[in-house]
């Protein structure tokens, strides 16, 4: 028995010593590993502390109406600093793009994953990567002069006109009337819906959202549908399912919880993304159903104001301050998918827990 | 083979609703390996037909060849005739669909859907056939646990999801749920391979009872379980043949040499 505990030799006695050895490595990997991750929580706790202290001027002096008011005034003298608007536009356009992008990445990834492409399977993944790789403001370019034209005279009005007319949720899909005169002097040559948003709307930058966020939720949903087991989808096969029956039965319920990490990743990033966004969201502060209004997110007004922001008032404390909510709206989202992952990690584990399935979520973006 | 043709001519039986298979001249390949050479053998109705040979000789192909399962693996082929009673299902007009759905599976592994409750999971393939009101389900779902030999125990737990039985009863829910579609020929790739010994015993029973029904096609590495509970056994070596006949003989006077030494523990 002597021989089967590895390299020790027996001793003088025979019987080989259960010293333990010294396993330097082990130890020094340990060291490592634990304080690189106590050094990226404090990392985070550090943000959150230095983005608190910034902006504490602002949120003393304002309390509750900072997050309450509609107004946003940096002229010092008449300092009305109200997040509501950046609050409101954020949440509305990430909401748009995940409404939007989703549905398209689940579809793509099981296009891509589950059914037999042939030779179309790998130009189309890789066209979908390469989507992640274009440079947000080439997408905001992009979508001021080629999209939001498109949007403007086609896209918009086609949808006022006809979801617009639907009761309940037209609202969203119809504007205030404006009028622009197409002859001079002619007033009644008006075109006739929305505002008149040649400064960009909440849907156009949602849609560029969607645009943006789809190869990550496309990429993370492909990873969680590559790790369902194979015992599943064979189980439905054999019940004669058919491939669309197969991924409703055993795919899909399987992955759940690993497309929601996958969405909350694209939330995350829609959430934060700044540039493309304050080029065709129209930097607009009012609020309302309509999705064809201008509006204003977090990140665009924190990337438009700060160079102009100074230490006199508390204009560098608000926009300080906004970054905080911002933080603060993003782990708030992150954590409660995080429990919802829980949840349905839980079922879907029983003995075999869906481990793979759980990891999109841990990598949720602040 | 003469095999095939003396068990043609030996237990020619009534129809009474299972279906018998013919596998003849089936090759099957993974990419470049292959799996089974010039494959023949005869299931017949209402027996239960075993296949046994050492990890890799192909049993497991073999059986997933019988419902057109072994195409869903990447890069996997085959060549040759498989007949259910009298079809080929390899034709090209055949839909592997309705194969799988008349010639139903059991797994080595207990696949239960884990987030659908026991009920749902005994009736899952019934919810794909067609519209069948909530009380039809339920009725059905119970038919296919009782056969199951699973009602008693879960009974009470209709409505826990899969995932939470035990291994044993898992894989009793599993056999359920491919009752229920009513197919007319089970294949059992290594059912009790990973319970333990009463779980083991309580799925040989139930093959026992199922064959009155069905025609059964058991692959199975424990040389036992294949005596206990088979009519018919196939040794198979390297994914080919080496001897069919009815058990008895198999395990008491094989032909071939190799069956002798695989019987008596002498390889595998």
């Amino acid at each position: 028995m002597g021989t089967r505990l590895g390299n020790l030799r027996p001793n003088a006695r025979g019987t080989p010593p259960l010293r333990r050895r010294s396993r330097l490595g082990d130890r020094l990997f340990k060291g490592l590993s634990v304080s690189m991750a106590a050094g990226l929580i404090a990392l985070l706790a550090l943000l959150l502390v230095v983005l608190s202290v910034g902006g504490y001027r602002a949120l003393s002096k304002f309390g509750l109406h900072f997050l309450t008011g509609r107004n946003w005034n940096p002229v010092f003298g008449r300092e009305d600093f109200g997040a509501l608007p950046f609050i409101f536009g954020t949440l509305v356009t990430s909401a748009i793009a995940i409404v939007l992008a989703v549905p398209v990445a689940v579809g793509l990834a099981l296009l891509l994953n589950e059914m037999q492409l042939g030779w179309l399977r790998n130009p189309l993944a890789v066209f979908v990567d390469l989507l992640a790789a274009i440079p947000s403001v080439v997408y905001g370019l992009w979508g001021l002069f080629i999209m939001k034209p498109v949007f403007d005279h086609t896209v918009e009005p086609f949808l006022t006109n006809t979801i617009g007319q639907v009761p309940a949720i037209g609202a969203l899909f119809r504007g205030a009337k404006y009028c622009v005169e197409t002859q001079v002097g002619n007033p009644r040559a008006c075109v006739k819906f929305g505002y008149n948003s040649n400064g960009g709307d909440l849907f156009t930058a949602g849609v560029i959202l969607a645009v943006m966020i789809l190869p990550i939720v496309t990429a993370v949903t492909r990873e969680v549908v590559a790790v369902v087991p194979r015992d599943l989808r064979e189980g439905a096969l054999a019940l004669g399912a058919t491939r669309y029956e197969t991924i409703r039965m055993a795919v899909l319920p399987y992955a759940k919880s690993g497309i929601v990490g996958a969405t909350m990743l694209g939330l995350g990033r829609a959430l934060g993304e700044t540039i493309a966004v304050s080029m065709v969201v129209g930097n607009g502060l009012g609020i309302g159903p309509s999705l064809f209004r201008p509006g204003y997110t977090i990140p665009a007004v924190i990337a438009s104001e700060f160079r102009e922001a100074t230490s006199v008032g508390v204009h560098r404390s608000a926009l300080l301050a906004l970054a905080l909510v911002l933080v603060v709206v993003s782990l708030v989202l992150a954590a409660l998918s995080r429990m919802r992952v829980r949840r349905t990690a839980r079922l879907v584990g029983g003995p075999t827990p869906a481990g793979a399935a759980e990891i999109p979520a841990l990598e949720v973006t602040g | 083979m003469s095999g095939v043709e003396a068990v043609r001519q030996e237990a020619l039986t009534d129809d009474l609703g299972s279906r018998r298979i013919e596998v003849h001249d089936l090759n099957a390949w993974f990419g470049s390996l292959q799996a089974l050479r010039d494959v023949a053998v005869v299931a017949e109705p209402q027996a239960v037909t075993s296949i046994i040979g050492p990890s890799g000789c192909g049993k497991s192909t073999l059986i997933r060849c019988i419902n057109r399962m072994h195409e869903e693996v990447l890069g996997a082929r085959v060549s040759g005739k498989v007949l259910f009673d009298g079809q080929d299902i390899y034709a090209p007009d055949v839909d592997p669909v309705e194969v799988r759905r008349r010639i139903g599976m059991v797994f080595q592994r207990a696949n239960p859907f884990p987030t659908m409750s026991v009920l749902d999971n005994a009736v899952a393939g019934l919810k794909m056939v067609g519209r069948l009101s909530r009380g039809e389900l339920r009725r059905r779902s119970e038919q296919a646990l009782r056969q199951a030999g699973l009602w008693d125990e879960v009974k009470d737990r209709l409505d826990e999801p899969g995932g939470k039985l035990s291994g044993g009863q898992q894989q009793r829910l599993c056999i359920a749920r491919a009752l229920a579609v009513e197919p007319e020929v089970l294949l059992m790739d290594e059912p009790a391979s990973a319970l333990d010994p009463a779980s083991t015993l309580r799925i040989e029973e139930l093959i026992q009872d199922l064959k009155t029904q069905f025609t059964v096609v058991l692959v199975t590495h424990n040389m036992q379980q294949a005596a206990r509970v088979a009519d018919w056994t196939l040794f198979m070596l390297y994914g080919q043949v080496v001897e069919f006949g009815p058990t008895r003989k198999i395990f008491t006077s094989p032909d071939d040499k190799r069956t002798e030494d695989y019987i008596t523990g002498r390889f595998g």
